[in-house]
């Protein structure tokens, strides 16, 4: 096993980058405290999964480019996610006059 | 890919610089004006990325919908909302990032094993290049065309869905000076509804509608 810089750049490299953005998105999603923040480490997750899918789409199904379709699709429903969750967002904020996550616990027990 | 290899190995390390510092900054910063600009900066980078992986179409819809609808919607949200708060301490909030951060990077050793160990089929087929944007189309009107429609069907779901979450529903009018009144974002007259007040700990179910 040589450890020799590749001439092109594999399908690792996108793996791994994914990888390091979906659990930067995963730490924020657990840690913030403001709502926004929240739907911004969605975005930032889902973001990497469409990495994963392109790099996918390149590199081992290059004729049938079904990871782009996939990708594309993952956007629509993003977007979608996006208008829903920020009009959750702005409820939430005109009922407890809030954005802090640890106040939203009128369903925790 | 045509271009020469190092510069394709140069315009990758600095994309992914920028995704993951732009990231890191997301997460990380206490502004969050600033977090949702850098928010921006990681889906351009992303849309380069995918520039790189032989996909211009799903690179431009990355533009549009992301940068373009999604990116400035969070503004409007920020905007919205962004009152200064002080946020009430925690105990233990410096143990709970520890451990969750712990936790993510388990998560992502796993997911570095599995990228790694895994004997992936490359190289496959090379890569259509330019029509790509043609096959996508072929695709998503022959054999991807009920999950099309059905996201035509989820978009208006989710439009009607929002105005119907974000509108005010209470119309009242001044009877003194005729304005309508209630068209701000929060009521300032009576108190919000379910704020718990320290009066009662019970949280105040206020008919006031």
């Amino acid at each position: 096993m040589n450890f020799s810089i590749p001439v092109d750049v594999p399908l690792q490299a996108y793996l791994i980058l994914a990888a390091i953005l979906f659990c930067t998105g995963v730490w924020g999603l657990i840690n913030s405290r403001n709502a926004v923040r929240v739907l911004m480490s969605i975005e930032l997750m889902l973001n990497a999964v469409n990495i994963n899918l392109m790099a996918f789409s390149s590199y081992i199904d290059g004729q049938l480019i079904r990871g782009q379709v996939f990708a594309i699709f993952v956007i629509t429903v993003a977007a979608a996610e996006a208008a829903v969750g920020l009009a959750i967002l702005l409820s939430l904020y005109r009922n407890r006059e809030t954005v802090d996550m640890e106040r939203f616990n009128l369903l925790r027990w | 890919m045509t271009i020469a290899s190092s510069t394709q190995w140069i315009c990758f390390l600095a994309l992914s610089a920028a995704v993951v510092l732009g990231s890191l900054g997301v997460v990380l910063l206490p502004n969050i004006v600033y977090s949702a600009f850098l928010l921006g900066g990681v889906f351009l980078s992303v849309a380069g990325l995918y520039l790189m992986l032989n996909a211009s179409f799903v690179a431009a819809a990355q533009v549009l919908v992301y940068v373009g609808a999604v990116n400035v919607l969070i503004l409007f949200a920020i905007m919205l909302v962004n009152k200064k708060e002080t946020l009430a301490e925690i105990p233990g909030l410096p143990l709970r990032r520890l451990l969750s951060g712990g936790v993510c990077a388990g998560l992502f050793l796993l997911l570095l094993r599995v990228d790694i160990t895994t004997p992936w089929a490359v190289p496959g087929p090379s890569p259509g290049g330019d029509d790509a944007t043609v096959r996508i189309g072929m695709h998503l009107f022959s054999d991807y065309l009920l999950p099309f429609e059905l996201a035509s069907v989820l978009l208006l779901m989710a439009m009607i869905g929002a105005i119907v979450l974000a509108r005010r529903d209470v119309y009242t009018v001044d009877v003194i000076t005729g304005d309508s009144v209630d068209q701000a974002l929060i009521e300032k007259i009576r108190t919000p509804l379910l704020v718990e007040t320290p009066s009662d700990r019970s949280p105040a179910l206020e008919t006031t509608r």
